[in-house]
């Protein structure tokens, strides 16, 4: 069937030989070079499921007077955008249905993409010839954030709403362009009525065209470079050793993409997510508590929330306080992620060329950053939630928050030394191995060659 | 003649024993922090000027009497029956409470719409879109709600206990209470529309689920297909 296929093709376009050696690709079989695929399937099912949802959403903030099932909404006036999320939710076939879904897509789409940013790190597979991949996926996790965010503020509920007016704070307190920058980007002192027919097309077309076609940047480089394996008995750094894309990892790619939407759909019929019906429309005197963003932007959140009040006047102009955590952070990290290669080889005076990669234990350094970063990520992301917290542990939001400063600047490095010294110690126990296993055949002369 | 004589003997008979069981409870559980004389203590705040509504809020909510004194009054499991309630306030206001303060009567409601304006302008910020309760600051808690007893519900609105702020009939009039007390009741069985609620706690729970349900699960489906269907 294939092959009747393949000729067809052939006949046509002359793909033959492409085709044939495409199917025959080999692909690593260890389960973490699937943590990429986990991402881009979430891609896939967001975008079928937005499809959707598009079909029946209002970007519009005018408003209207809601009459429907939700009983405590009768009769009231809101934006047309969180009327037809009610609607959507509780007068359309499998509305709601592919509405969580769709939302718990978002937050397993950034989740995975940050594990196979995790897997790509501590294995050193971004290093030379790599750093492109890498600078594509650092732009890719920026833009699933930001979609996120975009996504999760159209509905115009009051959980939302405060996201939004915390985002225009953090714009309005950039030094000199910030209040002409939020009054851009806004149209008009926040909230404007026009908010949500910008983040629409922002949302559903600018981003998710961006992130097409840096998906398809991301695996023609992939396509082009090979690759990476971890080092065995038959792995070299000429070869790529693993099972063919037709049929084995075909079938192994296909069965996790299927699966991907069955938990997906699973989560979004079980599970309920951002209710906004419960949190009710908009008002800029109104808000719900607990709160916090999706985790995706939690970290941001977190740093808003334990971050230096520092307001600095300086002859009439303020640089208000959110600059710091919400603006200079932010830049921080992301600049050091980027970087990172660059840094790595820099330091270790490595310009060569890997096509193998590294246990993580072979590069304590690199582990060790890489623990503190996603230690400071995982302690600000804490902060983010530090009311839920407060109440579960019976203490004052103040008295948290003070912990979660101390604990910002020292559990990270703690973590990391531990790493570091964990690293040393695999390190030296590999050293006393015996050295790796050397399969010999015998060939008819009676001698003995290396397999 | 003698019947009314009678009468009006058993009413002073039964408010004096009223009054005496009142002295009791409140010689054993309230004196220490209140004061004899009900001017408060350095424990406890002055009764005098205290009305029905806030002393059955209080002791019907199981708010009183406090364990430790000078920590915040949470809901507990009251210690008073309805009687000796009764007897605490008629006590209380024997003493120099305040007569005027009634117990809201509340009145069935099925303004929904209304009393959902109200709450989330004037309760939702603290305990929160379901009522759950949420943490105010400086270890401050707006406890949860309690839909059972609309008529707590309604003296808590009228006393503003803590630092509750205290709505009386000009923010919030008769029917407009009555309209927010049922939303209030309303709130009892959330909907749950979506399916089964990730703890209420907001974002943060659903998070966690994304990352135990889709990474985890992904991850054990790459360990299944991706290590079971190796090149043979």
């Amino acid at each position: 069937m294939i092959r009747a296929l393949v000729g067809w093709l052939d006949d046509r376009l002359g793909a033959a030989p492409f085709l044939r050696s495409a199917l025959r690709k080999a692909f690593p079989d260890h389960w973490s070079f699937m943590l990429g695929e986990l991402a881009a399937n979430c891609f896939f099912f967001i975008l079928a499921s937005g499809t959707y949802l598009a079909f029946f959403f209002h970007p519009s903030d005018a408003h209207v007077v809601y009459h429907g099932p939700v009983r405590s909404l009768d009769g009231r006036t809101m934006t047309a955008a969180y009327a037809s999320i009610l609607r959507l939710s509780f007068e359309t076939q499998a509305g709601l249905l592919v509405r969580q879904a769709h939302h718990w897509c978002a937050l397993v789409f950034a989740a995975a993409v940050v594990t196979h940013m995790s897997r790509v790190f501590f294995t050193g597979a971004f290093r030379k010839p790599r750093e492109l991949n890498w600078l594509i996926g650092v732009t890719m996790l920026l833009l699933v954030i930001a979609d996120g965010f975009t996504g999760y503020s159209l509905p115009g509920d009051a959980l939302s709403g405060a996201g939004l007016r915390i985002a225009n704070a953090v714009a309005l307190s950039i030094p000199l362009v910030g209040s002409w920058l939020a009054f851009l980007a806004f149209g008009g002192p926040y909230p404007t009525a026009e908010l949500t027919a910008r983040l629409f097309p922002i949302h559903i077309l600018f981003i998710p065209a961006l992130l097409a076609t840096l998906i398809g940047a991301h695996l023609s480089i992939l396509w082009h470079q090979k690759h990476t394996q971890f080092p065995g008995a038959r792995q070299r750094e000429n070869n790529v050793v693993g099972s063919p894309l037709w049929p084995t990892y075909a079938v192994k790619s296909g069965a996790l993409t299927l699966a991907t939407f069955g938990i997906l759909l699973l989560l979004g019929g079980l599970l309920e997510i951002n209710p906004v019906w419960e949190y009710g429309p908009y008002d800029p005197w109104t808000t719900a508590s607990p709160a916090q963003p999706d985790w995706y932007a939690g970290w941001l959140e977190g740093a808003l929330r334990i971050g230096p009040r520092w307001a600095i006047h300086i002859g009439s102009h303020t640089i208000g306080a959110p600059f710091w955590p919400g603006v200079v952070l932010p830049l921080a990290l992301f600049s050091v992620l980027y970087a990172w290669p660059f840094v790595e080889a820099f330091l270790t005076r490595d310009r060569a060329e890997h096509e193998l990669l590294q246990f993580p234990w072979q590069n304590p350094l690199r582990v060790s950053f890489g623990v503190w970063a996603l230690g400071i990520g995982g302690s600000l992301l804490a902060a983010g939630s530090d009311d839920v917290q407060a109440r579960l542990l019976h203490v004052s939001v103040q008295s948290l928050d003070w912990f979660d400063r101390v604990e910002l600047i020292v559990a990270p490095v703690i973590a990391a030394v531990v790493a570091w010294s964990v690293c040393r110690e695999l390190q030296s126990r590999h050293a006393h191995e015996k050295p790796e296993r050397v399969l010999l055949y015998r060939n008819r002369e009676g001698g003995y060659e290396e397999g | 003649m003698i019947a009314l004589l009678a009468a009006t003997l058993s009413l002073a008979v039964v408010s004096s024993d009223l009054d005496r069981r009142g002295a009791d409870l409140y010689a054993v559980n309230c004196v220490t922090c209140h004061g004899a004389d009900l001017g408060g203590t350095a424990n406890g705040p002055s009764l005098q000027g205290v009305g029905a509504d806030a002393l059955d809020f209080y002791l019907s909510t199981g708010r009183m009497p406090l364990e430790v004194p000078g920590t915040e009054p949470l809901p507990a499991p009251p210690l008073f029956g309805r009687e000796q309630i009764s007897a605490l306030i008629a006590y209380v206001l024997a003493h120099g409470g305040d007569a005027n303060a009634q117990i809201p009567q509340v009145r069935a409601s099925d303004d929904l719409a209304r009393g959902r304006v109200l709450f989330e302008e004037n309760c939702q910020a603290c305990h929160g879109a379901r009522g759950d309760g949420a943490v105010t600051g400086f270890g401050w808690i707006a406890p949860p709600l309690n839909p059972d007893d609309p008529t707590q519900v309604a003296e808590a609105v009228r006393i503003g206990p803590g630092i509750m702020p205290r709505f009386g009939p000009h923010e919030i009039d008769g029917g407009d209470l009555d309209a927010l007390v049922a939303y209030v009741v309303s709130l009892r069985k959330p909907p749950d529309a979506g399916g089964f609620s990730v703890g209420s706690a907001g974002p943060v729970g659903e998070g966690l689920f994304a990352w135990i349900f889709g990474v985890g699960g992904g991850i054990l489906l790459m360990l299944l297909v991706g290590e079971t269907l190796k090149r043979t």
